[in-house]
């Protein structure tokens, strides 16, 4: 089997067979990183470039070392997002890029759409790894991962995601993702923080965090920015987790077994306790191993799918 | 010129008329006469046509002066031409901003030298359209202009809209209300609901609109002077018109085609096409904006005509500009979607681009009276065409129609009489 499609630009472009190729392909690839020389042929004669016009520390140096682990040759290009400003289009630069014989183009970017809008511009294929509040398709890829190997099977699955979903690519793209594999999400947040339509798309609103937490397999917090106070969103940090935050009582109400995942950057004390954060149930730290693998494998099926 | 144009279906909603009637159109010396003084110059065949008054478009951007790369009247009005329209009041939201009388001088002349359709300019509601002093609302309506609007904008303080329709009235002039409130709108790129949350771009969310169209209707009742609401997109502002209407507040409104046309979805896959301001809205809003126009609630169709560059809309969603060019697909898309469906009859569309939109600019036209100005539509209304934006005659090509199948197609039209779109010869 293969991914159908030259780029990876969102979960909601890929089928639950497609999700658990790349799963199942992970699982191999966790084996290279924990060998201890971390070589592998995949990506040999290969050129990666990452293109980001957002910070990124995990994400970017995550997608790297996948692609330093398989042979490929990588370069990145950090570009001010105020470069349309400036002069080049977005759609300039990538396809100057794309005419130096890159296979892969990785793009972070803060505007919804960005990816899809080179896409169809490029011959490389294209991996999104964050673009506005759209998607961040590896990242709920690399969660699922997470999953399903402390909980096995993700349908039947319950999970709940509390923070700031209006924002988050990262709530969007578990959203789907969890969906596709028959998981069920229950979603809390501040009334400002929760975009219109949530239910109709398929996840279970819940006015409380306790009702989201209750019972559940997974729990995972998202990053609450701080410049959203100042736009009224929320009144103030200790009022935000007083009510939202995953401390010691509210996980309480999840599953003993339950798993506590966070996608980075945290804010400790405010989105979750610095005990909670290093506590038996978090799988943070395995998250971050496990995104390499997810991204290799990522990288390993579009380049094979060349390839052919 | 003496032009006959014979067996064609005449239909004139100025006269009354309900159904069309085979009769002869006479034009000369620029008017419609009741009989011609000497052999026609050119007779016009026009069995199995329609012949209706020009259409009038009471809301375009022709972006001339300062945006001429998108847009000059030459250009606009050919494009308006090939629409089937003779008049058309544009914005003016031009660089600068037509806020004064020898802006309105230099589109009139530009206009009576290069036009292919009557121009009427609308000046600027506030000096610079920034919404805080009045613009030179008395030496524009010297110089021409025949309504005042910041479209574009909203005039964003109750106080300023108030002090505009009492002003504008003196000088026989009704206030065109771009209706948005920005604490709601602003950072949002389309209609906020399900399918903003899908793709995760900021929502404009309808009560942006109607929430302005309930303050305009308001100040329409308490002043009792007239307001007109721009560009009508939701189901709430249908509404708020609606009862505001039934109270005998001097309110009209207009919509354009991409209200009754498309919805929210289209923006799937970040169509910047599909990027309009106010934005394409749900399923639920175009049958509220169809139902508004069959029982008369928007009184006008308006184009909205908003020419882009191709560089201006091939961008990251929210880096696009807003809005899609309109005169080439105007007539197509509503005789297919509201006549041919059945939501309106044949009369009460012509009747919505024809003489209502002149009397809320407060223009005798719209009319094949004898006597009338000779602007004239030739409609083939049972033949489909697929709409071809290779040969639009905007100098842009930003439609996210290209390639459908209308019925409906202007074949000839005459503006005072001089041929500006021919299809037939």
């Amino acid at each position: 089997m293969m991914l159908s499609q030259k780029d990876l630009l969102g979960i909601q472009m890929l089928s639950a067979d497609e999700i658990r190729l790349i799963l199942d392909t992970a699982e191999t690839m966790k084996h290279v990183i924990s060998a201890s020389s971390k070589k592998t042929a995949h990506l040999q004669g290969k050129s990666v470039i990452t293109l980001f016009y957002e910070n990124s520390t995990r994400t970017r140096l995550s997608f790297e070392l996948a692609a330093k682990y398989m042979g490929a040759a990588s370069a990145n290009v950090s570009a001010s997002s105020s470069s349309v400003n400036k002069g080049e289009s977005l759609i300039d630069t990538a396809r100057t890029i794309d005419q130096m014989g890159t296979d892969l183009l990785i793009m972070r970017h803060p505007q919804s759409g960005a990816p899809h809008l080179i896409a169809s511009r490029v011959k490389a294929s294209v991996i999104n790894a964050g673009d506005g509040m759209n998607e961040h398709p590896t990242q709920a890829l690399l969660d699922l991962f997470t999953m399903r190997a402390r909980k096995g099977d993700l349908a039947g699955l319950q999970v709940a995601i509390v923070g700031d979903i209006m924002h988050s690519r990262v709530a969007r793209s578990n959203l789907w993702a969890l969906l596709k594999m028959g998981a069920h999400v229950r979603l809390a947040a501040p009334g400002t923080l929760l975009p219109p339509g949530l239910d109709r798309l398929g996840a279970s609103v819940c006015p409380t965090v306790a009702d989201a937490v209750r019972n559940a397999d997974v729990v995972m917090g998202l990053r609450i920015q701080l410049e959203r106070m100042q736009k009224a969103l929320f009144p103030s940090v200790s009022e935000y987790a007083r009510f939202y935050a995953l401390d010691e009582n509210i996980l309480r109400l999840a599953r003993k077994d339950a798993i506590v995942m966070h996608p980075g950057p945290c804010n400790h004390g405010i989105e979750m306790p610095t005990p909670i954060y290093d506590g038996d149930q978090s799988v943070i730290q395995e998250q971050v191993t496990n995104g390499v693998a997810v991204r290799m494998a990522i990288m390993f099926l579009l380049t094979s799918r060349r390839n052919a | 010129m003496r032009i006959a144009i014979i067996n064609g279906r005449v239909l004139d909603p100025a006269q009354a008329a309900e159904e069309p009637v085979v009769r002869p159109v006479f034009i000369e010396d620029g008017r419609i006469v009741a009989a011609l003084g000497a052999d026609a110059d050119r007779t016009v065949d026009a069995n199995g046509l329609y012949v209706f008054p020009g259409l009038i478009d009471a809301h375009c951007h022709l972006r001339d002066p300062g945006y001429e790369y998108k847009e000059d009247i030459a250009s606009g009005t050919a494009s308006a031409a090939r629409g089937g329209f003779t008049t058309v009041a544009c914005m003016p939201n031009t660089l600068p901003v037509c806020d004064n009388a020898a802006l309105v001088h230099y589109i009139r002349e530009k206009a009576a030298r290069q036009g292919k359709a009557r121009v009427l300019p609308i000046g600027a509601v506030s000096k610079g359209q920034k919404g805080q002093e009045l613009a030179e609302i008395g030496l524009m309506a010297e110089a021409g202009i025949v309504a005042i609007s910041d479209d574009g904008h909203p005039v964003e303080t109750s106080d300023l809209m108030r002090k505009a329709m009492l002003y504008a009235s003196q000088f026989n002039m009704t206030v065109i209300s771009h209706c948005e409130d920005m604490s709601l709108a602003a950072g949002g790129h389309m209609n906020e609901g399900v399918w903003s949350t899908r793709l995760g771009l900021r929502g404009i969310p309808d009560i942006a609109e109607s929430i302005m169209v309930g303050r305009d209707c308001q100040i329409a009742g308490y002043t009792g002077l007239p307001v007109h609401i721009a560009h009508v997109s939701c189901r709430a502002s249908v509404r708020l018109i609606r009862e505001a209407k039934a109270r005998g507040v001097p309110v009209s409104a207009e919509t354009c085609p991409h209200y009754f046309a498309s919805t929210e979805q289209a923006c799937d896959g970040y169509n910047t096409l599909a990027k309009m301001n106010p934005p394409l809205r749900t399923p639920d809003d175009v049958e509220a904006i169809i139902e508004g126009l069959a029982d008369g609630t928007i009184d006008i169709i308006a184009t909205d005509h908003a020419p882009h560059h191709n560089d201006e809309k091939d961008l990251e969603f929210a880096l696009a500009s807003n809005g899609i060019i309109g005169f080439e697909t105007a007539f197509g898309l509503g005789f297919t979607l509201l006549v041919k469906t059945g939501r309106m009859s044949l009369k009460q569309f012509i009747a919505a681009m024809t003489v209502k939109p002149a009397a809320i600019l407060r223009q005798k036209l719209g009319s094949l009276a004898v006597g009338a100005p000779a602007d004239v539509l030739v409609a083939d209304l049972e033949r489909p065409f697929a709409v071809d934006k290779r040969q639009m005659l905007s100098k842009s090509r930003n439609t996210p129609y290209d390639g459908m199948t209308l019925v409906g197609r202007p074949v000839l039209t005459l503006y005072e009489g001089r041929i500006t779109h021919d299809e037939l010869c």
